[in-house]
């Protein structure tokens, strides 16, 4: 098997904050291989954005910390390396697209020169002519129409779309080895967001690069993933091909997940709600931190003083749960009551 | 507008009858765009152009859209937060497009409106309690029973009567928009406006808030105009849908008829686009994807206003706007109008 590109183990990152330490990333491993894309889903606060933030160096230090754990990029912990050093690994290797490009993007410079400048930065022996014609080439990849015409355009000229284009654009400049995408298709629009994965997919076919996509939008996911990560709580409860989580999950939440997600290609009887909140991340709670809103554990001791490990339940297939096996019976019985079937 | 021709009656007064709660014809609403020191006007957004539709006694219906097609500009007209450019509204038979804001009072209500942001509608100097009440002292209500009503309409939420005495922020996102649906249903209106109302919760909480509307509506039989751009969420809790672009309904009928046999392009295209969370379903489905984007509303396309992007346009598409009229048992604006199966293999059966 080859090695993964990036590989994060253990990572823990804490906040301090006026009202306690804020525990967002607590053990997280996963790893992606080269040319296969990665699904982090999780809904807010769980840590996954964290968690990607912390791995690149971007979160404040302080109010964060990181605890323990290594981020391995191509074999080499890059945590605690000098800045200058990681910005280096930043954006040529690893590069970011965030869910907003308005905020992504310098308002007073044009377009075109944003991205040409994230080519030259990086390539000293680059014309400025070069720079702006392979600038042009990218646009056109990304399917901005008159790239040329784009290119000495600002951000406020372009639509929601047209500037996640762009954004694109910008990270596959260097041909990077990873592509972090951060709920990139969130603020879009449904047609326009088609546009924006099927661009994604070309930037990953292009460039070869892993992808680690990070969204709540468990259709994105499965549209878009090869493996997935499912994220609750700072912690990564279950991991499986994309088939696998869903199709046979085996954490409850990530079930809960599925059978509270309504269907636009049929109707369904019911949807199943998880009961109560997602937890509070100063105020974890003991043991599984999904135990409080999980059907599996009540009055069970164990999920509520042991945090549950990582096991795996099938070939690549692995479940935080105490009791994986068990969630069999309970998706045969949610699907009786929701008319969902996995 | 006089006095007389106000026949409102207040609560229950139709629905049974089988006439709609409420019936929308023609809406218009135009923004005027001013510009220079006079503040001349120089142009209008046309944000809603001639809309049409009933919603029944316990009745949902789903009005779908991208950003800026006017579905929540409808809303807010409806309910007169602004003034319509033409057209015309009845609620439970009695037109209400002109009523003063004296007369509109009592329509108010029978007819309330939650919005999406559970953190900006909450008033956060306000206890729970407090925002649940206002209702019934701006109606003169809550002196009598109020304190039990307040109680009531927490338990119907799924509240428990301590969280009154909290404040907005002591409440997830859920919550809040928990407060905010009981605070619409303390004048026991006969209609929701719900624009919206679950957007901005996570998955798992947008399930409980989406079984709690279903819930209330059975026991109360309450309408709803349900706005959102989820087509899932719509699918799932609409008994007819009705699809907007650009100001204009281009799709109108029953859940079934909008999403298993849709025959207007646009649509089409939007229930492709939408991801399905089965990965042997998605991974292998045809795309219709559109290109561009969506016009300026302050200059809309002439003719069919999809036209700029649709695979089928031809001149007469420019020449003449398409009536939004019965084709292939519902209602479509295109003048090439075909079913499509876009939702062939459908996963739950």
């Amino acid at each position: 098997m080859t090695e993964p590109v990036l590989s994060i183990r253990d990572l823990v990152v804490e906040f301090d904050t006026p009202d306690g330490v804020v525990h967002a990333v607590d053990g997280v491993s996963y790893e992606v291989y080269p040319g296969e894309t990665l699904g982090v889903v999780g809904e807010s606060g769980s840590g996954k954005s964290v968690t990607v933030m912390a791995a690149l160096g971007l979160i404040q230090m302080p109010p964060g910390r990181i605890v323990r754990g290594e981020v391995l990029y191509k074999g080499r912990n890059i945590i605690g390396l000098p800045i200058e050093e990681l910005r280096k690994i930043r954006n040529k290797e690893i590069a970011m697209i965030f869910q907003d490009p308005m905020t992504s993007m310098n308002p007073v410079f044009k377009v075109g020169l944003q991205i040409a400048e994230a080519l030259l930065v990086h390539n000293d022996d680059l014309s400025e002519d070069d720079a702006r014609k392979q600038t042009i080439d990218l646009l056109e990849l990304v399917g901005v129409p008159n790239p040329s015409r784009r290119y000495d355009q600002y951000p406020h000229e372009y639509s929601g779309g047209m500037r996640q284009r762009a954004m694109i654009a910008m990270a596959m400049a260097n041909k990077p080895s990873v592509l972090i995408a951060d709920e990139p298709t969130t603020a879009l629009d449904v047609t326009i967001q088609a546009q924006v994965l099927d661009v994604m997919r070309i930037a990953a076919e292009e460039t070869g690069a892993a992808t680690v996509l990070i969204t709540h939008d468990l259709g994105v996911v499965a549209e878009m993933a090869d493996r997935v990560a499912v994220m609750y709580g700072g912690r990564v409860v279950e991991r499986g091909t994309v088939d696998q989580i869903f199709h046979s999950p085996r954490h409850p939440y990530t079930l809960g997940l599925m059978m509270s997600l309504p269907r636009v290609t049929g109707e369904i009887e019911k949807l199943l709600p998880i009961p109560g909140n997602p937890p509070s991340v100063i105020n974890l709670p003991p043991g599984c931190a999904f135990h409080p809103r999980c059907r599996m554990s009540e009055g069970r001791e164990l999920c509520r003083t042991k945090v549950p490990e990582v096991v795996q339940v099938t070939g690549g297939h692995e479940s935080a749960c105490h009791f994986p096996d068990e969630v069999v019976l309970e998706i045969q019985r949610d699907s009786a009551v929701t008319g969902i079937e996995l | 507008m006089t006095a007389e021709n106000i026949s409102y009656t207040g609560n229950g007064a139709t629905g049974a009858t089988g006439q709609p709660v409420l019936s929308v014809r023609d809406l218009k609403m135009h923004f005027p765009i001013k510009e220079g020191l006079r503040r001349k006007t120089v142009g209008h957004v046309y944000a809603v152009d001639g809309v049409s539709f009933d919603v029944g006694h316990a009745e949902t219906l789903g009005l779908v859209g991208e950003s800026g097609c006017g579905k929540s500009t409808t809303a807010r007209a409806i309910i007169r937060l602004l003034e319509p450019t033409a057209g015309e509204i009845d609620f439970m038979g009695v037109d209400i497009t002109r009523m003063s804001r004296k007369d509109l009072r009592p329509v108010r209500r029978d007819l309330q409106i939650v919005f999406q942001d559970p953190y900006a509608s909450l008033n956060p100097r306000m206890t729970v309690r407090e925002i649940v009440a206002e209702p019934l002292r701006i109606h003169n209500l809550y002196e009598d029973g109020g304190v039990e009503r307040v109680a009531e309409l927490l338990r119907l939420v799924q509240l428990s009567p301590e969280h009154g005495n909290r404040f907005p922020h002591e409440f997830s996102g859920g919550q809040r928009q928990r407060i905010g649906i009981a605070r619409a249903l303390a004048l026991n209106p006969r209609m929701l406006l719900l624009d919206e109302p679950v957007s901005a919760l996570d998955v798992s909480i947008q399930a409980q808030v989406i079984n709690l509307l279903q819930e209330i509506q059975g026991e109360l039989e309450l309408s709803y105009l349900f706005i959102a751009h989820d087509l899932s969420i719509v699918r799932h809790i609409s008994h007819r849908v009705g699809v907007m672009y650009l100001g204009h309904i281009v799709e109108i009928g029953t859940r079934q008829e909008i999403f298993q046999n849709p025959t207007h392009p646009y649509t089409q295209a939007l229930l492709s686009a939408v991801p399905i969370p089965d990965p042997r379903v998605s991974k292998s489905r045809e795309r219709i994807v559109l290109t561009g984007d969506v016009p300026n509303p302050s200059n809309p396309p002439s003719g069919c206003v999809f036209r700029t992007r649709c695979w089928k346009a031809q001149d007469i598409c420019a020449e003449e706007t398409p009536p939004l009229v019965e084709q292939f048992g519902h209602l479509t604006a295109c003048h090439f109008a075909a079913p499509v199966e876009i939702l062939a293999g459908a996963v739950p059966s």
